[in-house]
């Protein structure tokens, strides 16, 4: 067990607070630097997208972890950004200038978002953000002269600067990515720790109370929205140029819900949520495939050598097979996921961790309660 | 003109469907203050189970309706029972989540159950355009279209005196205000809870067994519940009439909106109706204006 003494104010605000966090943050780094000189071109492409999804996790994190702003529309954001990257390209503009011209415009439409979602809470704001997600996937499908409508569009190799070109398959492209992210959290990790992120923990914790401690309601909300919209709009140019391909019907409440999904399994407690929640997100797809073609051979040949009659092993191999392959497994699986998180697993895998933590920490001493979430059945939401 | 009174009724019947679903929303809502994300699958489900009942089995329509509203209703207390009740005073956007996660399962099973084609019952209302036609003046409406006004109609008024009438609707409006002040006051809870997902889920099946002849019973038929939203909102959620008359609007606007503006804004002029209603008048039509406390 580790004992902090602590001699020093800013020590409670310090981003790696002992010797530990160097270790294994640098072993990380260590090993995400060498991942693409030693992993499949399949291993590093799934990475890529878990670095694009958890990217889309911590701008979510933001909005709802920090400020307490549920979104659904946030794939809107991400088509904003990607289409912003493939139009601007198509004019010929160089990849330095559209990345951040992607944040900026989706940061400009996320603030527009959040002046009428400012009125709004709870359910209403997740309704209201599901419209607009409706909205901009029409208009990305009909304002062909922008956006080729439903034909899509090709979205070429990045071009850094004159001449050095990031192809979406190799390190370049793998560290572009990486990068992101990393400036992502260590955005998202300073913001938590400044004047500003603590109005937006507040505004989660009880508007009426941030209000009358002195926080500009209006202004951190939309401060929150902006911020998230932008990060998002990077990941949708990441995004573009990973898929080299866009077209309005990848940009749906589907995806929406996947990157609540992110949040949620990760854990919505920390930045930490975001990443773990990506990875499990963008594993899902293998895992299915998994279920389809290499477990059914493995069981069916395990039960051969447990001495098993071939026609039941094959049976059940079939079996195993058909549950992998059966269409709409994929939304099957969400929704049980979605569930079995919401009921058992409330702070996400993030969350179990932090209690596996501490219960090696307080050995013998753990208590359950230690996270045991208050249940209000008086407060009436209607009247916040 | 006669374009625009024809397009009119078309809009009006669409709308009933969306109140019916926007009904299932605010039956909910009114009694438990959770808002149910998967209500459109679960008009999906009845659809299925009316077709199970009806096609597969045989039955006659209106036995086949009767056991698809029971078995439905079963459904929806099982569900409150086994996916909702655990998460009960966590906030709102929990079982928001879980009832979307819902939605997904159910689309998906179904899809393995009942295939994911285009599935048709044969209802009294269906069985030839031609005839069954009701005529006023020279506007035509097809019969399966005046069983969803009237139906919808019908349930609006049952379940507007139930809430307001009758004991049990008192006390459900008691435990939407204050949960733990209702129990005190001797009100079953649970129980309360458990009956009005049966209500919404029953609810949620007429709307599936109605709207079967017009848009036929396959797996994603649940996404119009995304359409009762607007509804519900502009009619001020927690509020009967409120939903029926938001349902028409929008119908009326989808359907004006598809004839007189360019392709497109068929599909979006409810959200944009949405973001209209929310920017400007939150609380709906009918809705109750709610101060705010800490």
């Amino acid at each position: 067990m580790r004992f902090i003494f602590k001699t020093d104010y800013d020590q409670d605000i310090r981003l790696l607070k002992h010797s530990g966090y160097w270790w294994s943050y640098g072993v990380l780094a260590f090993l995400l630097a060498l991942a693409p000189f030693v992993l499949g071109g399949y291993l590093l492409s799934q990475l890529v997208f878990v670095y694009i999804y958890a990217i889309v996790g911590v701008s979510l994190t933001i909005l709802t972890g920090f400020t307490g702003q549920v979104s659904l529309g946030h794939a809107a954001f991400l088509a904003i950004g990607a289409y912003t990257a493939g139009f601007l390209q198509s004019l010929g503009v160089p990849f330095v200038v559209y990345f951040p011209a992607a944040a900026v415009i989706t940061g400009a439409v996320g603030m527009v978002v959040a002046i009428p979602a400012l009125r709004l809470t709870g359910i209403y704001l997740v309704i209201a953000t599901i419209a607009f997600g409706f909205i901009v996937e029409e208009v990305a499908a009909r304002w062909e002269a922008v956006t080729h409508g439903n034909e899509g569009m090709r979205v070429r190799t990045a071009d850094l600067i004159a001449g050095i070109n990031l192809p979406r398959d190799e390190p370049g492209f793998y560290f572009l990515c990486l990068g992101t992210l990393v400036a992502a959290i260590v955005l998202a990790l300073n913001l938590a720790r400044s004047p500003t992120g603590r109005a937006f923990m507040a505004i989660r914790d009880s508007e009426t109370a941030a209000k009358s401690m002195g926080v500009n309601l209006a202004l951190y909300k939309v401060k929150s929205f902006t911020i998230s919209a932008a990060i998002t709009g990077m990941a949708g140019v990441l995004f573009a140029h990973k898929l080299s391909f866009i077209s309005p019907e990848m940009f749906t409440l589907v995806l929406s819900l996947e990157f609540i999904m992110v949040i949620i399994i990760g854990g919505i407690i920390g930045l930490h949520g975001a990443v773990l929640g990506a990875v499990f997100i963008v594993m899902i797809d293998p895992f299915l495939t998994l279920l389809k073609d290499d477990v059914p051979t493995l069981i069916s040949s395990l039960m051969l050598a447990f001495g098993a009659a071939e026609q039941t092993a094959a049976g059940v191999a079939s079996s195993i097979g058909d549950i992998g392959a059966a269409p709409g497994m994929k939304g099957a699986l969400y929704g049980l996921i979605i569930i079995f998180f919401i009921i058992f697993e409330p702070y996400g895998l993030y969350g179990r961790w932090l209690k596996v933590k501490l219960y090696f920490q307080l050995f013998p001493l753990y208590k359950k309660a230690t996270f045991k979430r208050q249940k209000t059945y008086v407060k009436s939401e209607r009247n916040r | 003109m006669f374009d625009f009174v024809q397009q009119l009724v078309n809009g009006i019947a669409v709308g009933c469907i969306y109140g019916l679903i926007a009904l299932g929303f605010v039956l909910i809502y009114k009694a438990t203050e959770v808002v149910n994300f998967a209500q459109g699958e679960l008009m999906m489900l009845g659809g299925f189970f009316a077709f199970t009942f009806m096609t597969l089995m045989g039955l006659n329509y209106w036995i086949g309706f009767l056991l698809a509203v029971i078995c439905m209703a079963l459904l929806g207390s099982a569900i409150e029972r086994v996916v909702v009740r655990p998460i009960l005073g966590y906030p709102q956007f929990s079982i928001v989540m879980a009832t979307i996660g819902l939605g997904f399962f159910a689309r998906s099973i179904a899809g393995m159950i009942w295939s994911t084609d285009d599935l048709k019952i044969e209802t009294p209302f269906s069985e030839s355009v031609t005839e069954n036609v009701v005529r006023i003046g020279g506007l035509v409406i097809a019969d399966d279209k005046v069983s969803i006004i009237v139906a919808t109609v019908l349930l609006c008024v049952v379940l507007y005196f139930f809430f307001s009438r009758t004991r049990m609707g008192v006390a459900m409006q008691a435990t939407s205000q204050n949960m733990l002040a209702a129990y005190y006051m001797g009100i079953p809870v649970k129980r309360v809870f458990s009956m009005i997902w049966a209500i919404s889920a029953a609810v949620a099946c007429f709307a599936g067994i109605l709207l079967a002849p017009s848009t036929l019973i396959h797996t994603n038929v649940g996404f119009l519940g995304l359409k009762a939203f607007p509804a519900a909102v502009l009619g001020g959620f927690g509020s009967i009439p409120g939903a029926l008359v938001g349902g028409i609007i929008i119908g009326v606007i989808e359907a004006l909106a598809g004839f007189y503006l360019p392709q497109g804004f068929k599909d979006v002029a409810a959200y944009i109706v949405l973001l209209l209603v929310l920017w400007f008048k939150p609380e709906g039509l009918f809705g109750l204006k709610m101060r705010k406390k800490v």
